[in-house]
C-alpha cells in the first residue's frame, strides 16, 4: 500500500512523515516520528491519554488521521516544557503528587495547559468538566484538580 | 525506634524521583519500546463463550505477504502438568470464554497482522455456556471443566464449584437465638474490571541459544519470568524480564497473557515481536474481578452487642478456578470481635474470562454485603452506625476470624476519628443521604531483596525489584534517607530487571512499602555497619566504639580519640583505601504485614426522575501505620475511593445470552470521570505496625473496600429503602423507585 507524505510542524519544528492512509495521528506520532510521550489507552476517543493540540485545539490524536495533520501545528507532551523549564502545570503535577502510575499524565497535562491557555482562572467545576475527557484510574482526580487550581493561581499571581 | 515526630525524611512530601520523566513524556511504558527489525503480533480470539476446538489451521495466514510466524495451542507444551494459566494464554482443546486466545500471528505491521487473523481457520463445535454463578452451582449445570471436582475430591461428581472454604467459631445458631434483632441481606455484584489505562503490552526476542528477553508492563517481572518459563517449558534462567514503567495494574498485571506468545512468535520468526492489546481485548480477555452473590446475616442484643453473624459467598472465577473468595471470607467479619460466626465461600467456574486480582481481591463484594447488613442492624436498633461498630469493634488482642490474634490495629481510632470528623458532625443536607461503612485488608509481606550502593561522592543508589506503580521509588528514598541520616536528594531508587537485582515478589498485596521497604532499610543498615567499620579502622579504635548519627560516623561518647566525624561522603571518597566499594544488601521474607482498617462515609443525592446518584462528599479515614510519603498515601485513599464509587454506581460487564460482553470499551463500561466526583477528603490515622522498623502498614488496597457499602448505605438513607444489588446505576435505581411506588 502506498504511503502518504505529510508535512507538518510538531512542537514548533518542521517535520515530515510517511503515513498509511488509515494510520491515526497517534500511531503516526509514535511509530513514524518515534514520539512515544503521547499514550494510547483506548484508541476510541474515550480516555484522553493521547491528547495533543492541533493548531491549538485539544484533540484525541487517536481520532485524527495522520494525513489530516498536513500543514498543521501539532503540540505534544514533549513540547510543553520550554527548554529546561517545566511548564507550571507540569511542576504543579509533581508538587501536588497528581500522578501515580503516570500513563494518563501526558494527556492530562496537555489538556490542562489547553484549558489555562484559554481560561486562566477556571473554577473547580470548569476544571472537572474540561478534564472529563481524560480518564485517570489511580488518583480519583482530587490531586489532579488541585494541581490545575495551583497552576492557575500561580499564573494569576505572575500576571 | 524513633517517635514519629522525630523523623526527618519520613512524613515529608518531596517530588518523586521518577516524576519529571512522567510529566514530560520521557518515561517508557509497556508499548513504548521498539527494536530494529521488530514484528507486530496479534491474537485471534474465540467468538464463542464455550466451544470445542476441533482444528486450527494457520497456513493461509502464514502464506500472506508480510506475515512471518503463526502459532496456536498445539505449538505449546501440553501435558498433565500444563497449568490453567498456560491454557488461559492460549486455548488448547476448548475455548472457555468469548475472547479466549486461540491463535496468534506476527507480521511486519499491526495492520497486516490484524488482516492475517482473518485467514486463520478454526473449526469450533459450539457448546452451551454457563454464565451465572447461581446457574453454575445448580444441579445438572453445564460444566466448564468436566474434570473439575470440588476441593479435588474425585469421589464426588464433577462440578463447577472448584472449592468451598469455611471459617467458623462458636455456635452460630445459639448466637442467633440469643439475638433480639436479626437482619439479613442478599446482594449481587456484577463483574467489574480494574480499568488500568495502559493496555497490556510486551516486546520479546529470543536468540538461537534459546535465551529470551522480554520487556513488559507488569506488577512483577520475577513472576513474569517464572510463569513465562512454565508456559514455554523453559528454565527460569533462560528468560530475562525487563519491566517498563507500568500504567496501572490494580492486581490485573500480576499474571501473564502475551509474554509467552510473543516469545514463541519471536522464536518462529527469528525477529523481535511486540504485542499490544486493544482496549477491547483488555476487557474481553484480561482482568476482571468476580461477579458475586453474597448473603449476610447478623443478630444483636438491643444494646447493640452482636451475638452472631453468618455469610454465604459465591464468587465467579471465570473459566479457571481461583476466584478471590478466600480473601473475601477472611475480610468480611474482620472488623468485629465475635463469639459466634460462620462463613462459607464458593469458588465457581463460569464461561467468562479468568478473574485476576483486583485491589483487595474479594473483599469489596463481601464487605458490601456485611456492611449493608450492619447498617440495617443500626437502623433496626436505632443506633448511630459508628456507635454500633464501636461496641463490637476488633482491637489489639482480638482473634481475627481467619485465625491470628491482631497486634496493634487502628480500627477503633478510625471509628473515633469518624465521630469527630467535621464532615460527620455536620448535619446532612436536605434531601440527601449519608452512609458509612468499614473497610479492611490483611496486607501481605513475602519476599523482597534490595541493594544500597554507596557511590564515590557519597550519594546512594538503591536497587530493588518492585515496579513503581504509584510512587514507591519516593517511599524507598525516604526510608533510605531516614535510615542513613542523609537528605532525600542524596538517594536515588532504581527498579532493577531480573538480572540486576535480587528476587522480589509482585508489587501487590500492599506489600511494597512494607516488605521491600524493610529490605531497603536493612540494606542501608548494612551500609552503616560497613561505614562504622571503615571509621573504626581509620581511627584505630574498636567498631563497638563507633556511633552513626546524622549521616556520619562519630566516636561514642567517652571514647578517647581525637577524630572528626566521618560523613558518608568522606567514607565513600576513601573507600578505595579502606577496603573497597561499599555495597549494602538485604533479602527478607517479611512477616507481620499489619492489617489495615478504614472507615468511609458518603453523602449522596438521588435524582428520583432519572435514578442518577450524585456523590456530594466522600471521606476516607484509614490507618496507614506510618505514612512514609503522606501525599501518596492520600492518593491511594482517594484513588481507591473513586474506583469503589465507580463500582458502586456504574461499572458492570453487560453480557448477552451467548456470553458476549456488550460494553467492551470505556464509552459503555463507564469508569468515573473528573466531573462525576467531588474532592475526596482523607484523614490518615497512624497506629504503627510493630513488625516494621518505621511502622509501615500497606495502604493501597483497603481504600476500595468500604466505598461500595458506604454508597449503598447512603442511597438507602436517601431513598428510604435498600437496593441490595450493585451497581446503583440510573436504570436500576429508577426501576427500584418505580417498584417501590407500585408496592
Amino acid at each position: 500500500m502506498s504511503r502518504v507524505h505529510v508535512t507538518l510542524s510538531v512542537n514548533g519544528e518542521p517535520r515530515e512523515m510517511l503515513c498509511e492512509a488509515h494510520q491515526s495521528l497517534l500511531d503516526a506520532l509514535r511509530d513514524e516520528l518515534g514520539m512515544t510521550g503521547t499514550k494510547e489507552g483506548c484508541a476510541t476517543g474515550d480516555c484522553g491519554a493521547c491528547s495533543v493540540l492541533a493548531d491549538g485545539r485539544l484533540v484525541c490524536s487517536c481520532l485524527m488521521l495522520g494525513v489530516e495533520a498536513e500543514g498543521m501545528d501539532i503540540t505534544t507532551i514533549e513540547g510543553i516544557a520550554q527548554g529546561s523549564e517545566l511548564h507550571v502545570v507540569q511542576r504543579k503535577f509533581l508538587e501536588a503528587a497528581a500522578l501515580q502510575c503516570g500513563i494518563c499524565t501526558p494527556g492530562f497535562i496537555v489538556a490542562a495547559k489547553a484549558l489555562l491557555d484559554q481560561n486562566p482562572n477556571p473554577d473547580e467545576t470548569t476544571i472537572r468538566y474540561w478534564l472529563a475527557g481524560n480518564l485517570c484510574r489511580c488518583t480519583g482526580y482530587d490531586k489532579i484538580v488541585r494541581a490545575v487550581q495551583d497552576a492557575a493561581q500561580e499564573l494569576a499571581y505572575e500576571a | 525506634m524513633a517517635e514519629a515526630h522525630d523523623y526527618k525524611a519520613i512524613g515529608t512530601r518531596p517530588v518523586r524521583p521518577d516524576g519529571v520523566d512522567k510529566v514530560t513524556g520521557r518515561a517508557n511504558f509497556g508499548a513504548d519500546l521498539n527494536l530494529p527489525n521488530m514484528l507486530h503480533g496479534k491474537m485471534l480470539r474465540s467468538p464463542h463463550a464455550h466451544a470445542r476446538i476441533k482444528r486450527v489451521d494457520v497456513s493461509q495466514a502464514l502464506a500472506m505477504d508480510g506475515v512471518y510466524a503463526a502459532c496456536a495451542g498445539g505449538d505449546f507444551p501440553t501435558n498433565e502438568r500444563t497449568t490453567d494459566l498456560a491454557k488461559n494464554c492460549m486455548a488448547r482443546d476448548k475455548a472457555l470464554y468469548h475472547g479466549h486466545a486461540v491463535a496468534a500471528v506476527a507480521a511486519r505491521t499491526p495492520y497486516i497482522a490484524e488482516r492475517a487473523l482473518d485467514l486463520i481457520e478454526v473449526e469450533y463445535e459450539p457448546l452451551a455456556p454457563v454464565l451465572d454463578v447461581d446457574e453454575a452451582m445448580a444441579d445438572g449445570a453445564i460444566l466448564v471443566n468436566e474434570n473439575l471436582h470440588t476441593n479435588g475430591d474425585a469421589s464426588k461428581p464433577a462440578s463447577n464449584v472448584a472449592a468451598i472454604v469455611k471459617f467458623e467459631r462458636g455456635d452460630v445458631e445459639q448466637g442467633f437465638a440469643e439475638a433480639d434483632v436479626v437482619v439479613e441481606v442478599d446482594c449481587r455484584v456484577p463483574t467489574a474490571h480494574q480499568g488500568y489505562i495502559e493496555p497490556h503490552a510486551c516486546t520479546a526476542t529470543i536468540n538461537e541459544e534459546g535465551e529470551a528477553t522480554v520487556w513488559c508492563c507488569t506488577q512483577g517481572h520475577f513472576d513474569v519470568r517464572s510463569l513465562t518459563a512454565n508456559v514455554l517449558g523453559k528454565s527460569v534462567g533462560e528468560i530475562k524480564v525487563i519491566p517498563s514503567e507500568i500504567g496501572g495494574g490494580f492486581g490485573g498485571k500480576t499474571i501473564i497473557y502475551l509474554e509467552p506468545i510473543a516469545v514463541k512468535l519471536s522464536e518462529m520468526s527469528g525477529r523481535p515481536v511486540k504485542m499490544v492489546m486493544t482496549r477491547e481485548e483488555v476487557f474481553r480477555a484480561t482482568g476482571p474481578t468476580s461477579a458475586t452473590h453474597c448473603r449476610a446475616k447478623v443478630g444483636a442484643k438491643r444494646d447493640g452487642k452482636i451475638t452472631a453473624a453468618s455469610a454465604w459467598l459465591a464468587y465467579e472465577a471465570g473459566a479457571f478456578a481461583g476466584a478471590p473468595v478466600g480473601p473475601g471470607c477472611m475480610s468480611i467479619l474482620a472488623p468485629y470481635d465475635l463469639e459466634h460466626f460462620s462463613i462459607e465461600g464458593h469458588d465457581v467456574l463460569v464461561n467468562k474470562p479468568k478473574v485476576a486480582a483486583y485491589r483487595a481481591p474479594g473483599a469489596p463484594q463481601a464487605m458490601h454485603a456485611m456492611e449493608s447488613a450492619i447498617d440495617d442492624l443500626a437502623r433496626e436498633l436505632g443506633m448511630d452506625p459508628i456507635d454500633l461498630r464501636l461496641k463490637n469493634s476488633a482491637d489489639e488482642g482480638t482473634q481475627a476470624p481467619y485465625g491470628p490474634v491482631f497486634p496493634a490495629i487502628g480500627f477503633r481510632k478510625c471509628l473515633e476519628a469518624t465521630k469527630a470528623h467535621p464532615n460527620y458532625t455536620k448535619p446532612k443536607a436536605e434531601g440527601t443521604g449519608r452512609g458509612v461503612a468499614a473497610g479492611f485488608w490483611f496486607n501481605i509481606g513475602m519476599q523482597s531483596s534490595a541493594e544500597a550502593r554507596l557511590s564515590e561522592d557519597g550519594t546512594v543508589t538503591v536497587v530493588e525489584g518492585n515496579p513503581d506503580i504509584g510512587g514507591s521509588r519516593a517511599s524507598m528514598c525516604l526510608m533510605a534517607a531516614e535510615t542513613l541520616g542523609v537528605p532525600y536528594d542524596r538517594v536515588r531508587t532504581h527498579v532493577g530487571d531480573t538480572e540486576s537485582t535480587g528476587f522480589c515478589n509482585v508489587t501487590g498485596g500492599s506489600r511494597t512499602t512494607f516488605a521491600t521497604g524493610l529490605a531497603v532499610v536493612q540494606a542501608c543498615e548494612d551500609i552503616i555497619a560497613q561505614c562504622k567499620q571503615r571509621a573504626a579502622a581509620t581511627w584505630d579504635i574498636d567498631v563497638e566504639q563507633v556511633d552513626w548519627a546524622d549521616g556520619q560516623a562519630i566516636p561514642k561518647p567517652g571514647v578517647n580519640v581525637d577524630a572528626n566525624p566521618l560523613s558518608l561522603r568522606d567514607i565513600a571518597k576513601n573507600a578505595g583505601r579502606t577496603g573497597g566499594p561499599i555495597l549494602g544488601r538485604a533479602s527478607v521474607n517479611a512477616q507481620g504485614a499489619g492489617a489495615s482498617f478504614s472507615v468511609n462515609f458518603a453523602d449522596v443525592k438521588v435524582d428520583r426522575e432519572t435514578g442518577k446518584i450524585d456523590v456530594l462528599s466522600f471521606t476516607g479515614i484509614q490507618d496507614a501505620g506510618t505514612a512514609i510519603h503522606p501525599a501518596y498515601v492520600e492518593g491511594q485513599m482517594q484513588g481507591g475511593a473513586v474506583q469503589g464509587l465507580g463500582w458502586a454506581l456504574n461499572e458492570e460487564y453487560i453480557y448477552d445470552e451467548n456470553g458476549v460482553m456488550e460494553n467492551a470499551g470505556f464509552l459503555d463500561y463507564r469508569v468515573p470521570v473528573a466531573s462525576d466526583m467531588p474532592m475526596i477528603d482523607t484523614q490518615i490515622i497512624e497506629v504503627p505496625n510493630p513488625s516494621h522498623p518505621y511502622g509501615v502498614r500497606g495502604v493501597g488496597e483497603t481504600p476500595i473496600v468500604a466505598p461500595l457499602a458506604a454508597t449503598s448505605n447512603a442511597a438507602r438513607d436517601a431513598l428510604g429503602f435498600r437496593i441490595a444489588d450493585l451497581p446503583l446505576s440510573p436504570p436500576r435505581v429508577l426501576e427500584a423507585i418505580d417498584n417501590q411506588a407500585d408496592a
